[in-house]
């Protein structure tokens, strides 16, 4: 059964690299770019870059009207409304240090974070940090068989202590979504902040922050079709009057003396220096670009590639996927067989796969794994793609038996 | 600098190699005849950090001559390093300051195994060699 991607050809990334032998399944690490997207850049650069927020002149105000209309289109992507802020950010990384150090002050020695075992490093090493900055309890929910984050187990850890959750929506690993409602209605119970990591989850399908209810939305723009270098915060009103400024310096102030200064409320306050104004006009096009397609037929095509990924690899011998992966990606290890050896063999023949421990170093020891190998997928991948995949596999494990 | 007999045999070896697959099997054939190390020299103080794989390496200076034996739980990587053996093993120190390594590799067709978003881990291996014979 062949399964083309109708929206293949407006990546041209796609066909430059098959051009260079390269079957590109890496997409959870970045995604390639739609011309919609380079379209953008393009025009803005030879058009007349500007800072914005600042000048009074022309172009700074088209740069100003075009950076905030991305951020409309971002509030409109996560169906926030009125319900809090975007805030722009250098990534999903920044985004989480602006919540571990801007909400620090709310915490008390003793006080407990819930994280999960799956998180990786960009939503578990902030809140260690802090952890140990505060000395606060940091705590860790298990996960059951399928790799999910247990609830049996939430319910006791998640408890009056708790001040704050952190958990990801869907596993960069694991490739399965999160028990998100349960667990938030659980934190919520003890008034303790919600901190959502959605760089891999935003990417597949479309979520309602108000419904989601969480405080605190985080994702990166390059996973999700976008520009690198720019990271989204959506923040709940409520809950942005407690987040205090991270970082400092031009733009976020009100107003500045030589020993003391007034900060700009969200999203400005949240948002010193120069932003990365390319980027976030980029994603404008980006997320236009998304917003015409057909949503349940791009959901459909990734959940029959997905399929076809597992189908393939389970009529592989020795096979072993970790968790049990419900979209986007797998995650598998072969018995006998070192990862770096077949990440070595699936190279030299062209796939672009990752091979390791995933940024989530934690939970590949949990599995008792240095490494795995990490197939996934986007909206341009076809099963042609994966029989590459497929056949690459098979002759590197040929070699390696 | 005129190449140790070994390495000579292993750049004809490479040289007359068609094709990755090839290529990975003299790597594996290569790596297989890696002399092991035993338990205790695979330990901490001997792993080289920054591969994906567990990779020893020991390095003594003999009379003068510098004799390294390395070991890794990866077939491939053992490979390059017992190619990397090869080319080192009985040089004087000065030599070995002055062997240009990744021009070993390229000579044997692997320099893309040296780039640096490489994680196998070669780069951490010359490195580590390097240090060791500072």
């Amino acid at each position: 059964m062949m399964i083309p991607s109708p929206w293949r050809a407006d990546f041209p990334a796609i066909a430059a690299l098959q051009r260079q032998d390269q079957t590109y399944l890496d997409s959870a690490a970045t995604t390639q770019k739609p011309q919609a997207l380079l379209d953008a850049l393009t025009h803005y650069y030879a058009n007349g870059a500007a800072n914005v927020h600042r000048a009074q002149h022309l172009p700074g105000a088209h740069a100003t009207q075009a950076f905030e209309d991305s951020r409309r289109k971002v509030g409109q992507w996560l169906d926030a409304g009125d319900s809090g802020q975007i805030i722009f950010t250098h990534g999903a990384t920044s985004a989480l240090n602006l919540l571990a150090y801007g909400l620090e002050h709310l915490f008390n020695p003793g006080d407990e974070i819930v994280i999960s075992a799956l998180e990786h490093h960009a939503n578990l090493l902030p809140w260690q940090q802090l952890a140990q900055r505060r000395q606060l309890k940091l705590v860790i929910l298990p996960l059951d068989a399928d790799g999910l984050i247990d609830l049996a187990a939430a319910v006791h850890l998640i408890g009056p202590r708790t001040r704050l959750l952190a958990v990801s929506q869907l596993s960069n690993v694991l490739g399965a979504w999160q028990p998100l409602t349960a667990l938030l209605a659980m934190a919520k119970a003890q008034n303790a902040l919600t901190v959502v990591d959605g760089a891999q989850g935003v990417v597949h399908g479309r979520h309602d922050v108000q419904a989601l209810g969480c405080d605190f939305y985080v994702f990166s723009s390059h996973k999700l079709y976008g520009p690198d270098g720019l990271g989204v915060l959506f923040g709940r009103n409520a809950a942005l009057e407690q987040l205090r400024p991270w970082q400092f310096g031009g733009e976020m102030v009100l107003d500045a003396n030589y020993h003391d200064s007034r900060f700009r409320p969200a999203p400005l306050g949240f948002e010193a220096g120069t932003p990365p104004i390319a980027s976030v006009i980029g994603l404008g096009a980006t997320l236009d670009y998304l917003a015409g397609l057909d949503q349940q037929a791009v959901s459909a095509h990734e959940a029959a590639l997905h399929d076809y990924l597992l189908r393939g690899l389970a009529a592989r011998n020795g096979i072993r996927l970790l968790g049990k992966p419900q979209l986007a990606l797998a995650s598998f290890v072969v018995e006998g067989v070192h990862n770096a050896d077949l990440a070595h063999l699936l190279t030299e023949q062209g796939i672009a796969v990752r091979a390791g421990h995933h940024c989530a170093m934690p939970l590949m020891k949990s599995f008792e794994l240095a490494g795995a190998i990490r197939v996934s997928l986007a909206l341009y991948n076809d099963s042609e793609d994966l029989e590459r995949f497929f056949e690459a596999l098979d002759q590197a494990l040929e070699l390696l038996r | 600098m005129s190449l140790p007999v070994e390495a000579a045999e292993a750049l004809q070896t490479f040289r007359n190699a068609s094709g990755w697959e090839q290529r990975a099997r003299l790597l594996m054939q290569f790596g297989d005849r890696l002399p092991a190390l035993d338990d205790a020299q695979k330990c901490e103080a001997n792993r080289v950090h920054g591969c994906e794989s567990q990779v020893w390496l020991v390095g003594e200076l003999r009379d003068g001559y510098w004799q390294f034996r390395a070991s890794s739980d990866a077939r491939m990587i053992r490979g390059l390093v017992a190619l990397l053996l090869l080319r080192v093993n009985g040089l004087s120190a000065a030599e070995l300051q002055q062997v240009d390594l990744p021009e070993w590799f390229t000579q044997l067709g692997l320099s893309r195994q040296l780039s640096p978003s490489r994680s196998n881990g070669l780069n951490a291996v010359l490195t580590r060699m390097n240090e060791l014979a500072r």
